[in-house]
């Protein structure tokens, strides 16, 4: 049975990320003070402990394994009630798990895992169960600190001796289990671990010599175990073969009261057979009571590479195209009397365009994703600076392409921690305004429209409008008797200048790096809006698109080629009045469109195309915007408006100006994917300067 | 032109993948090759998306199953006089490696001509021409049944590089009215 465990080890690794971000979740949402303990929040702290131990031990990562057990022992006690709660202990744990991410990564990466800081936690935990063992609960028996090293674990530990029981054990695997990669040495191992262990092999059905299969398993085991841990640990080493083996766990003895758990729900139950689908308590897949992780796990799924779910994409794009150029032949003449061609053709189109939409669907991601490391961050920050925050998430389902939700994740990290940091006040300040003591930063996500919309607030001292006024007059950004609207004061902290750490604290705070929050935003497609009052809080509201490639285009001519621009860049289109044109200099072109002037870019010159049209009045003006600024591009015509699947130029060719991609039509065409924010950012290097300059004396 | 079809089974692939099987073309009466494991395909010239504000050797880009392909003009990238394409003008497509990546790219000869066998060390280095012809574009020189056939270092000749006025022929009149313009 030569096996190649690396590729079961990237499973591993992927499963106890995971587990810990259950794990951590768990942790933050768990309420101390709760009596008795939220037994459920910490079954699934347990649960995700001990999925990585039992992971670790089977690859042999034994650091990992051993850290795992003394927070699994710790988590026991508490679930027996053998120990408090405290906040010190979450605090212990929660560093535990960064430990163990650490721990992870190094295993992953191959390097040595044991540091300093990994002991140092361990040793926490354990002075922590020692103390616990030393508390009111079972005092008299303590005698010896706690020394639940990774080598001999449960079973060293005094505590075991109170609640030990005997349980009787009976094992007989299937012949077939082995094909399964079960090892049942490993699961009289993991037993073992558990306490003491007593093994009887029952040889009655070895066949004879003759019969002998190599690969199959005829040997049953008859087990007592001592131990102290409950029925749902000994079934939970079983888990891997359930359904593989006839097994029978009976208890004998009770050593000695359980305490406030009834012993009457340890009466005999036959787990494998049967397939009880709701073994007691431990066992089962209990979910913490958050909402955010209501929809991603139990619901059936599998995993999948994102290479695979794209070239699925892919080749869907292909269909759709084949589809509509099929579509079009149907709509020939010569085919008008084969009534059964068109109705299939017909049924083809309905089938594509869903078949597109729901392998669409399959990249879509809820952004609670993105948004459940929030609460933990927001319970860190403000436990470091002394604030009382509450975090509240709205519309952590919203769903959207997992590549823009990996690339929100940093901007949206950036503001939450702006928000703690500047946003929200002091306890006594917050007092002192007339506010409650507690800051609520509020993360809101909902879909508007084709965008998703995602919104950071929070109810703190809003922006400073007058210190960032005086802070651009003195770099130079604002001219000293210039006046600025509110909207205009707040958009200077995504000004670079306002970005360095040093202006920071002299300043607000606010601003640190927002040029590049709203950059990254911006090459996802989307922007960003703040809306601050002074004293009463600050929102700042992302809008992005659903995702990246797919693309509500607008087609639009000029002279014999087709582009595409993206719908919402598009302010209007209009016929132009040669009345409301004004030529600069006799080249910079402005349109006065109500009370505006927007620069006139002709597309033909600019894309060096013939054009059928020259004169404007002829053509169209399609007034886009991007970051506020309106430009409007001449075109000779505006096509449809369809869905088009974007195609990078780079991934064959280079970048190139003025273009964010291409695209293929219906027909087999290539189009053109007009990039709005960097052709106005062309415009403005040359010809809108002076455009600009002069309409501002004009108006 | 037979072995098309799967160039690596035609070419009795060794186990170093290196075949020594060169597809030659036609540009401006001249033979060029380039090593066949390179060529994904050979497809008759039809119209191209043009791109804008590139140089006039970028005819554009073509949909070739679902990817985008930009198509070079090998006669504008050599500088040569543009010629009307006729019934033998084709697009040979080729696998290019670059600094990011492979990429697929498409270059329209005059013609395809010939698969010849060319032994690596049958082939000469390219001579020194001096300042006029920049001779990295050329991987070597070698004969074939009294022909010469010139090999192309596709890799260097169709990248696209930031300065856009990278003439292969450098020409002091030529350079200072660059291809593209």
């Amino acid at each position: 049975m030569a096996l190649d465990l690396d590729e079961f080890h990237g499973m591993f690794f992927e499963e106890s990320f995971e587990a810990l971000d259950d794990m951590e979740t768990g942790l933050v949402n768990l309420d101390v003070n709760a009596d008795p303990v939220d037994l459920d929040a910490i079954n699934t702290i347990f649960r995700g402990a001990h999925s990585v131990k039992g992971g670790a031990g089977m690859f042999g990562f034994t650091e990992v394994a051993g850290f795992t057990h003394v927070m699994e022992t710790l988590l026991d006690k508490i679930r027996d009630g053998a120990m408090r709660l405290s906040q010190p202990t979450v605090d212990a744990f929660l560093q535990a798990v960064d430990c163990l991410r650490e721990m992870l990564r190094a295993t992953q990466a191959g390097e040595t895992v044991m540091s300093a800081h990994v002991e140092q936690t361990q040793r926490s935990l354990e002075s922590i169960l020692a103390a616990g063992d030393s508390e009111p609960v079972k005092a008299a028996e303590v005698d010896a600190p706690v020394s639940a090293s990774t080598e001999s674990p449960a079973d060293g530990d005094p505590q075991v001796q109170l609640d030990t029981q005997r349980w009787s054990i009976s094992f007989k695997p299937h012949a077939e289990m082995l094909a399964t990669a079960n090892d049942p040495l490993i699961i009289l191992q993991e037993l073992s671990l558990l306490g003491d262990l007593s093994v009887t092999v029952d040889m009655a059905s070895i066949p004879g010599l003759g019969e002998l299969e190599s690969e199959k398993i005829y040997l049953g085991w008859q087990m007592e175990l001592s131990t102290n841990v409950t029925r749902d640990e000994i079934v939970t080493v079983f888990e891997w073969v359930e359904g593989e083996c006839d097994l029978e766990i009976k208890e004998l003895s009770a050593g000695r009261d359980q305490g406030a758990k009834s012993s009457s729900e340890y009466s005999d139950i036959e787990v494998a057979k049967t397939a009880d689908p709701a073994p007691p308590a431990g066992a089962d897949k209990q979910k913490p009571a958050v909402p955010a992780r209501a929809t991603n796990s139990d619901a059936g799924s599998i995993r999948v590479g994102i290479d695979k779910v794209d070239s699925v994409i892919n080749l869907v794009g292909e269909l759709v195209i084949t589809q509509s150029m099929l579509s079009r032949f149907g709509e020939d003449e010569g085919f008008l009397d084969f009534e059964g061609l068109r109705q299939g053709l017909v049924q083809l189109d309905r089938n594509t365009r869903e078949l597109q939409q729901t392998v669409m669907q399959i990249r879509m991601l809820p952004i609670s994703f993105s948004f459940n490391r929030f609460p933990r961050l927001v319970r860190d920050i403000s436990g470091q600076l002394n604030k009382k925050i509450d975090l509240v998430i709205e519309g952590d389902q919203t769903e959207l392409d997992k590549t823009v939700l990996e690339k929100i994740g940093d901007p949206l990290m950036h503001l939450v921690r702006n928000s703690l940091d500047h946003g929200i006040e002091m306890p006594e300040d917050r007092l002192a305004a007339g506010k409650s003591e507690v800051g609520v930063l509020k993360l809101n996500a909902y879909h508007s429209g084709g965008n998703i919309v995602i919104e950071v607030g929070d109810d703190g001292q809003g922006l400073p409008r007058a210190k960032l006024l005086q802070k651009a007059r003195d770099r130079g950004l604002v001219g000293a008797n210039e006046e600025l609207s509110n909207d205009e004061i707040h958009h200077l902290i995504f000004h670079p200048g306002f970005s360095t750490a040093t202006n920071v604290s002299e300043i607000s705070g606010r601003g640190v790096g927002m040029d590049v929050v709203r950059r990254n935003i911006q090459d996802l497609g989307g922007h960003v809006e703040l809306q601050s009052e002074e004293g009463a809080g600050c929102t700042f509201r992302i809008r992005l698109p659903l995702t990246l490639a797919i693309l509500d285009g607008q087609l639009l001519r000029v002279g014999k080629e087709i582009f595409v621009i993206s719908l919402v860049s598009i302010v209007e289109s209009l016929q132009v009045t040669l009345d409301n044109v004004n030529a600069i200099a006799g080249r910079a072109e402005l349109f006065r469109l109500r009370d505006e002037y927007i620069p006139i870019v002709r597309m033909n010159e600019l894309f060096g195309i013939e054009s059928d049209c020259t004169e404007l009045e002829k053509g169209l003006l399609v007034v886009v915007e991007s970051d506020g600024i309106q430009v409007g591009l001449f075109i000779d015509d505006l096509l449809g408006q369809q869905q088009v699947v974007i195609k990078s130029l780079e991934t064959n060719f280079r970048q190139t100006d003025g273009l964010s991609g291409a695209t293929i039509l219906g027909d087999g065409t290539v189009a053109l994917i007009i990039d709005v924010p960097g052709l106005i950012n062309k415009c403005l290097a040359n010809a809108l300067d002076n455009g600009r300059s002069l309409a501002r004396t004009a108006a | 032109m037979t072995t098309l079809n799967d160039p690596i089974e035609a070419a009795g692939l060794d186990s170093h993948g290196d075949t020594g099987q060169h597809l030659t073309f036609i540009v401006d009466a001249e033979e060029y090759g380039v090593d066949i494991l390179r060529v994904q395909g050979i497809q008759g010239w039809d119209s191209v998306t043009p791109i804008p504000n590139t140089p006039a050797y970028v005819l554009g880009v073509i949909n070739l199953r679902g990817s985008v392909v930009p198509i070079y003009d090998l006669r504008g990238r050599f500088g040569l006089d543009q010629i009307a394409f006729g019934p033998t003008t084709v697009v040979i497509v080729v696998r290019v490696e670059t600094d990011s990546g492979e990429k697929i790219v498409g270059m329209v000869v005059d013609a395809v001509s010939e698969v010849y066998m060319i032994d690596e060390n049958n082939i000469k280095p390219p001579p020194d021409f001096g300042s006029s012809i920049d001779t990295k574009f050329v991987h070597g020189l070698a004969t074939v049944e009294d022909k010469m056939v010139i090999l192309l270092n596709i890799d260097e000749l169709l990248r696209e590089h930031s300065a856009p006025d990278d003439a292969i022929v450098q020409d002091p009149i030529e350079s200072a009215e660059p291809v593209g313009a």
